[in-house]
């Protein structure tokens, strides 16, 4: 007991109270307007807004010790390699690796998935096997196991989802098999905010043979959730900076060291080789051996004050403010005639995706944005999903912690008059 | 007077600076769009039985059908759209090109969608498929020149 009261003082010394007013000053985008109107900004599970610790960590970057890394004996050289390698420890930390050697950075989520597609997989997926994902994935991790079933010819198999929004979990159960090699589903679905049990599907997949890869799609999760890979049981794990106000380019690939040890080179060129002559070469070690070329040190020095940003506000008060916009945004939608909240799982957070009887999702967003309001229309990269609801498209709204109830009421507001105009 | 010039009393340049001129009558996008929505919910007489893929236009969010006929060397456009803005964008553009001769339609610069910042509202996201639509119009004109010439 005694210790909790101490917790309980120490984090309310250490964490800052959460004002929601004070939050938004660190994003300077967001006192922006747009054609006279403040700007709302609900397309945050497409890209998030930057505060300014990420971009003058950007700025200051070039401003003060921009060179190549890695191969340099002079002083901005060594220090821009240093902050690079600081970033990996800084993810690897963030998202609880065994070694910063398990981090691999990448242009984001998509070219993560598509290395371990091509590496992994053309090395342990054969004729015959099978590779499991689900219906509501992004086409990022559909298109990929696709290409690869094509070429080995492998087979995919496809969990399907409930009315609500939510993995069939018998059904997955059925689809795990002996010729099972690869797992990969979502963490939260980009379209209906369903946050899908991976844990309990990584230990149902390892139950069945743990030497089924469990790859899990975190782009939607890694700002919304502490994320623990170990504790997931995860062999891969993947998302990008842009949805977590890091800088765009750059994401993440974890992969669990002995995994990757095994793994062939995606792509080859400078900094990821040991010895190069023409008779042959050896590769450099993990996770350099993923890295060719000139790596990306601007995104990857704005993800780590990323990360630190996000510790600053903490998981909690992220998670708090981003429950009640969504409750808040829902309750006000579900009011209005003739629209229909697709994805109502139990368990979701940070979007709603909606229609509205007799009118286009495109219309609507275009209007919206006459008022301001940035929102995403169309099928978010989830064609099968909108198949499988029998719907050409939704609005998506999507709630950062940022995000304000006033907000929402401008963008309930400027749907109720753009529904009148449609009408 | 020739029969063509008595169908098309205007010129393409005509009907763009008119369309100019209706554009500047309103102030704020809400009015605009509002406009380009009532021309939407008024293009009708596209056939149902056409509403197909052989006829869609690619490249956009929203479904767009397109179909022509020619009548005395002059191409007939019919469209439909299930997003009434698109509707209401294609209605501008058929007002505009419409009974006209390919040539006509290869040679239309289409400044009306600039000059009206349509141009900045949605030409540079494809989403609406403004462009699209513009080249799959051009592109029937080519397609009936050369039959012309044929």
């Amino acid at each position: 007991m005694h210790s909790k009261v101490n917790q309980l003082m120490q984090d309310t010394l250490t964490k800052k109270i959460f004002d929601v007013d004070e939050v938004r000053k660190d994003f300077p985008i967001l006192s922006r307007e747009v054609g006279g109107n403040p700007l709302v900004y609900l397309d945050n599970a497409a890209t998030s807004q930057k505060p300014q610790s990420v971009i003058n960590a950007i700025n200051d970057y070039y401003s003060y010790y921009n060179a190549n890394i890695h191969r340099g004996v002079y002083y901005i050289s060594i220090k821009a390699s240093e902050a690079y390698e600081n970033a990996k420890i800084k993810v690897k930390e963030f998202i609880n690796a065994s070694s910063e050697r398990e981090v691999v950075f990448t242009r984001g989520a998509t070219e993560a998935i598509n290395l371990i597609a091509y590496s992994y997989g053309l090395e342990n997926v054969n004729e015959g096997d099978e590779i499991i994902i689900s219906e509501m994935e992004h086409h990022a991790n559909i298109v990929p196991w696709q290409v690869l079933c094509e070429k080995k010819k492998a087979v995919l198999k496809v969990i399907p989802v409930n009315d609500s929004g939510e993995l069939l979990l018998d059904e997955y159960k059925k689809l795990l098999s002996d010729k099972t090699k690869i797992v990969a589903v979502c963490q939260i679905s980009n379209t209906l905010g369903t946050i899908n049990p991976v844990k309990e599907i990584i230990r149902l997949a390892k139950d069945k043979n743990k030497e089924i890869a469990v790859v899990i799609d975190g782009a939607q999760a890694i700002h919304h959730t502490k994320v623990d890979v170990r504790d997931l049981g995860a062999d891969f794990y993947v998302f990008s900076s842009h949805k977590m106000y890091g800088p765009m380019g750059i994401g993440v690939l974890y992969g669990r060291a002995e995994l990757l040890e095994a793994m062939p080179p995606y792509q080859t060129g400078g900094d990821m080789i040991s010895s190069v002559s023409f008779k042959g070469t050896t590769y450099n070690d993990i996770p350099m051996k993923f890295e060719a070329g000139t790596p990306n040190v601007e995104g990857a020095v704005g993800l780590a004050a990323a990360i630190d940003y996000i510790g600053d506000i903490g998981f909690e008060a992220i998670h708090r403010q981003e429950t009640e916009l969504l409750e808040y945004a829902a309750g006000l939608l579900e009011e209005i005639k003739g629209l229909k909240i697709i994805g109502t799982a139990k368990e979701k957070t940070g979007v709603i995706s909606f229609i509205v009887d007799g009118l286009n999702a495109l219309d609507i967003g275009i209007m919206l944005d006459t008022y301001g309001v940035a929102v995403r229309t169309g099928q978010h990269c989830t064609e099968p999903l909108m198949e499988r609801f029998g719907i050409p498209g939704t609005v998506r709204v999507s709630f950062a912690f940022y995000n304000t109830k006033a907000e929402i009421d401008i963008f309930v507001n400027a749907l109720k008059k753009a529904i009148k105009i449609l009408s | 007077m020739r029969i063509d010039e008595f169908i098309m009393e205007k010129t393409i340049q005509e009907i763009e600076d008119e369309i100019v001129d209706e554009f500047g009558f309103f102030e704020s996008w809400q009015d605009k769009y509002e406009y380009i929505i009532e021309l939407g919910k008024k293009l009708n007489g596209y056939p149902e039985d056409k509403q197909t893929n052989d006829h869609k236009v690619k490249g956009c969010q929203s479904s767009v059908w397109l179909v022509t006929d020619d009548e005395d060397g002059r191409i007939i456009f019919k469209a439909d759209s299930d997003s009434t803005i698109v509707k209401g964008l294609i209605a501008l553009l058929i007002r505009v090109l419409n009974r006209r001769t390919p040539d006509e339609i290869l040679d239309a610069k289409l400044d009306f969608i600039a000059k009206t910042g349509l141009q900045q509202h949605l030409a540079q996201t494809r989403a609406n498929g403004l462009a699209a639509m513009i080249k799959q119009m051009k592109m029937y004109a080519l397609a009936y020149k050369a039959k012309q010439l044929n």
